[in-house]
């Protein structure tokens, strides 16, 4: 195992994001806080409760996962992406170092980048509305599993990526649609049942709806499918970095 | 010599690679690399210098043959093989907003060797980049991102060292720098194989020259003996008095009228036979003809390496 050189690219990609302070974290922050002015302020006044939760506590775990999710891919698909557009890669294809440590160093370092800003999304939703964290232990491992789980995905679509289009693509028509349908402001039982059944296809649904659980102890599918739907997707997307890895795909000609 | 030092460091056999565009860009290369030389590996533009040396790195999958790199098989044991070796690739390619010793660093720490400032601090002074180290690399001139390139590759301290067209944009002064410091590194046992285009780097730097014309090795040798086999020697007769015409009885010498007939000018192989100097300075004698000096040149590598490459068209 090469751990120096995971500690070599782990620590370049976190002075990456020493270097994009600005953007890699405040931004996120300004654009929660203005979601609790406009989702939870003024249209949660009208909206009383959802499941006897004040609506502005209620969406906190959507908006968080909104943002890790969209973080993680954005974080991962950057920092392997950056060095194929520049050519530094040539350096990462010649050294020492085996696809999986390659792997774990940018996932890890992406999944990082996302749980900080997951928990300062925590922390800055903690000044508009009371917060209730009934199952920190889940909560944690949800964290972690959706972070590298998405920072796989991004992984995954920073090697495909073959412009900077495309790096944008996914996430925007993708993610994005899905995260925002996947209950992160409202709860499955509120829609027709019709699209109750449609949502249910929606990955995100269950990873909205684990994460809603280990705050509030409420769901809209049972923890043990959310937890298992994680899951697989982090087996999806392993496999498929590892078919990638094995093939040489869009890294070695 | 033990065996180990005399088995070549590099061995490249029956490598071929063909692109997905179907250009075979490498057809079947056999080729050692003698521990501690300096190679230089001379070929036109697109002949299949950076692939060779791309597919020897691991940066490009063969398509067939093997190599091997002190014994480990760059595949199967690529560990082994790519930790012993240091990359300064053709193209400027580097990060933008990292400093240079941040790049040097994380280099040295991809090669899986432990941090060593004092080592790091070397290779940069070495490379006159020091008063640099915390600069941006963005804010480099070109010819000092060229020598970054080669302080990152220098930072794992590898036994082998492959320079793609290490000069290509260097100043003069900088370039003789160069040299000095390859010299350097071969005399602390590192393994040196350059591409360029300068032929008077190759011929200057090398022990042996390998030459690639479209993904062939059409020839290795040492350089000496190269020159000596394939260099063509000129023998330029300042006259007494200038002719016209060379006289029909030297017709079989070839001779050549230069300067407006003041010059005679016969080409000749080393190889060939000696003594025919001899017999046209008494034919010429017998023909009346008299010089007041006389001049012999030997042909550089650029002739040789034009000539050959020129044969392979
Ligand atoms: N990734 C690639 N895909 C397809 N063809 C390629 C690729 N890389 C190189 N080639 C082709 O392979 C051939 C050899 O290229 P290579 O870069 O090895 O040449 P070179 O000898 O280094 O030339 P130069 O002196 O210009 O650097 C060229 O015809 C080139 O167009
Ligand atoms: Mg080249």
């Amino acid at each position: 195992m090469n751990v120096q050189a995971i500690r070599a690219i782990y620590r370049f990609e976190m002075a990456r994001t020493r270097r994009t302070l600005m953007q890699s974290i405040i931004s996120p922050v300004i654009s929660t806080s203005l979601y609790f002015v406009v989702f939870g302020a003024a249209i949660g006044s009208r909206i009383a409760q959802v499941e006897g939760i004040s609506y502005g506590a209620f969406i906190v775990p959507g908006l968080i996962m909104l943002s890790l999710l969209t973080q993680s891919i954005s974080n991962a698909s950057f920092g392997i992406y950056f060095p194929k557009f520049t050519g530094t890669i040539y350096e990462l294809l010649s050294a020492p170092i085996s696809y999986f440590e390659i792997v774990v160093s940018y996932v890890g370092a992406a999944a990082t980048k996302s749980i900080i800003l997951g928990l300062i999304i925590l922390a800055t939703a903690g000044l508009f509305v009371p917060l209730r964290i009934a199952h920190p232990f889940w909560m944690i491992l949800f964290l972690v599993l959706t972070a590298v789980t998405f920072s796989l995905v991004g992984f995954i679509i920073g090697i495909w990526a073959d412009g900077f289009e495309k790096l944008q693509l996914v996430p925007l028509l993708i993610v994005t649609p899905l995260t925002f349908l996947g209950g992160s402001f409202y709860s499955i039982d509120m829609l027709p049942p019709l699209w109750q059944t449609v949502t249910l296809f929606n990955p995100v649904v269950y990873l909205i709806s684990g994460f809603r659980w280990s705050f509030y102890g409420i769901a809209d599918v049972s923890v043990a499918v959310s937890l298992a739907m994680t899951i697989v997707f982090m087996a999806i997307s392993l496999a498929i970095v590892a078919w990638i890895f094995k093939t040489g795909y869009r890294l070695k000609t | 010599m033990s065996a180990a030092s005399t088995q070549p460091i590099i061995s490249v056999s029956n490598l071929s690679k063909t692109f997905a565009s179907g250009l075979q860009a490498l057809k079947n290369i056999d080729l050692d690399i003698r521990r501690g030389e300096i190679f230089a590996l001379l070929g036109p533009n697109g002949a299949g210098k950076t692939t060779l040396i791309s597919t020897i790195c691991g940066i490009v999958n063969p398509t067939e043959g093997s190599v091997t790199v002190d014994g480990h098989d760059i595949i199967t044991d690529f560990r082994a093989a790519r930790s012993m070796i240091g990359l300064v690739p053709q193209e400027l390619t580097t990060d933008a907003f990292e400093s240079v010793w941040g790049t040097v660093s994380f280099s040295r720490g991809l090669f899986g060797k432990r941090p060593n400032p004092a080592h790091l601090e070397k290779v940069l002074k070495d490379l006159s980049l020091w008063n640099r180290k915390d600069s941006k690399i963005i804010t480099l001139s070109g010819g000092m991102k060229r020598r970054l390139l080669i302080a990152k590759a220098l930072s794992h301290e590898p036994q082998i060292l492959f320079l793609d067209e290490p000069t290509a944009g260097v100043d003069v002064e900088l370039r003789r720098d160069m040299w000095q410091l390859v010299r350097s590194l071969q005399a602390g046992g590192v393994t040196i194989i350059l591409t360029t285009h300068y032929i008077d780097e190759a011929e200057e730097m090398a022990d042996r020259v390998g030459v690639i014309s479209k993904g062939e090795i059409i020839l290795v040798e040492n350089k000496a003996e190269l020159m000596r086999k394939l260099g063509r020697k000129q023998l330029t007769l300042h006259l007494q008095n200038t002719l016209q015409l060379v006289p029909p009885e030297l017709a079989n010498y070839h001779l050549e009228l230069a300067n407006g007939g003041s010059d005679l000018i016969y080409t000749y192989d080393t190889q060939g036979d000696r003594t025919s100097i001899a017999t046209l300075l008494e034919d010429l004698d017998r023909a009346g003809i008299s010089f007041k000096d006389l001049q012999t040149t030997q042909s550089s590598l650029e002739d040789i390496f034009v000539s050959l490459v020129r044969k392979n068209k």
